[in-house]
């Protein structure tokens, strides 16, 4: 069980704070291998060997081969990692917002367009529609 | 005497380096944002500062979950633009100035801040987009750079108070190093944005525009606020705002606001920049 936190009241939020950083380091730590092109192209050429080297949860790495966006987030994963795989698919950071939080890429894009996701019911779980 | 005179704060995000690299600067979706770039362009150009410490931070490039230094201070002559899984950016290599970074690295640890120092640091958007921002895309950077690295991403990051008591102490160490330097602090990061989870895209203007009136208007306000205010209010990747604190502990009280330029959305993130001068 996650402890209650100040923060844990903030919707759709997955704070990096100790306990999902122990949770998801591994997880986290593959994600940086994907800064060395040498790892991308391994990657690349067979995801699930590539995956092997990595001490992954099995729903990690389900996660990580379904491309899960909002999943790796749940199990211990952090968006600046969890973007380096955004990145080796070429896809941006549009995609990924709106693959988590359920719409397309374009949809996203246009409301950020019309100033980003508001304020309003957006602040405390208890006001989420 | 080195003379720290003035401080910039601005966002970084990595879409605003790619708009300069790929040339789409003047496209309708980013013109406003690089029009309002112009004159803190023209600033730096009059202003010419020697050295600028560039407050940042690394995302996943020099550091990772391995190793997360709170505060890093980059003391090589040289910084190399890092691979962040695109290939580095076809941009200058960071020139350091290691005898004023060495300084202020020991004036600070006599002062009681524990640095990290780093000979090898290679330097992420965190670092170059803001260089990209105020000098465009010269053949080299008209400035030599410190690099101050700042872990806002594992939680918990520093607080708003240390950030701006740390800047203080810059300011002390800046202004006791034996020669004439002109000396700016960037303080980079934000404004309101998150990146991640069912509440990305999250932007609050009303924040943004308070954070940037109360830099000069209400500073003790600002020192103030702690993560959770931060992640609520200004989106859970905002909280990189305390690295503009580090910016204005090093300035004068009374330093005055000479530019600002807000602009949403710049990829999914609310878009900042402030000069702000000692009299």
């Amino acid at each position: 069980m996650r402890q209650d936190r100040p923060y844990s009241n903030i919707p759709g939020t997955y704070v990096l704070d100790p306990q999902h950083s122990m949770q998801g380091y591994e997880l986290n730590m593959f994600c940086m291998s994907l800064n060395k092109p040498e790892n991308r192209d391994k990657f690349r050429l067979d995801e699930e060997a590539y995956l092997d080297d990595f001490p992954l949860t099995k729903e990690q790495r389900k996660a990580v081969l379904s491309r899960d966006w909002l999943g790796l987030l749940q199990l211990g994963g952090n968006i600046y990692y969890t973007f380096k795989l955004a990145i080796f698919d070429r896809r941006n950071m549009q995609y990924v917002g709106g693959a988590m939080s359920g719409v397309s890429e374009q949809e996203f894009t246009d409301m950020m367009i019309a100033g980003g996701r508001p304020v309003e019911g957006n602040l405390y779980t208890s006001e989420e529609k | 005497m080195a003379n720290l005179f003035a401080g910039v704060g601005t966002s970084h995000v990595p879409g605003i380096g790619a708009a300069v690299d790929h040339d789409k600067t003047q496209l309708p979706y980013w013109k406003p944002l690089f029009d309002g770039y112009g004159p803190a362009r023209e600033w730096m150009e009059r202003e010419k500062p020697d050295v600028v410490i560039i407050v940042y931070n690394d995302h996943a490039s020099a550091f990772s979950l391995e190793l997360i230094p709170t505060f890093a201070m980059g003391v090589a002559a040289e910084f190399q633009p890092a691979d962040e899984g695109y290939g580095p950016r076809q941009v200058p290599v960071v020139e350091g100035h290691p005898e004023l970074a060495w300084h202020i690295c020991e004036s600070l640890i006599m002062d009681e801040f524990d640095m990290t120092i780093a000979n090898k640091m290679p330097v992420d958007h965190g670092l170059t987009v803001p260089l990209s921002i105020m000098c465009g895309q010269p053949e080299a950077w008209p400035c030599k750079v410190i690099p101050l690295a700042v872990n806002v991403i594992q939680y918990p990051q520093p607080r708003g108070s240390r950030c701006f008591a740390l800047g203080k102490a810059i300011r002390a160490a800046v202004d006791s190093f034996d020669e004439d330097l002109k000396v700016a602090v960037w303080g980079t990061g934000g404004m309101s944005h998150q990146l991640q989870g069912e509440r990305a895209g999250f932007v609050n203007e009303p924040f943004d525009t308070a954070f940037l009136n109360d830099l000069t208007a209400d500073k003790e306000r600002l020192i103030n606020i702690g993560h959770t205010e931060y992640m609520r209010e200004a989106g859970s990747e905002g909280a990189e705002l305390v690295m503009w604190l580090i910016m204005l502990g090093a300035l004068d009280k009374d330093a005055k606001e000479v530019y600002r330029h807000y602009h949403v959305p710049a990829s999914n993130t609310a878009a900042g920049l402030i000069i702000l001068e000692n009299s």
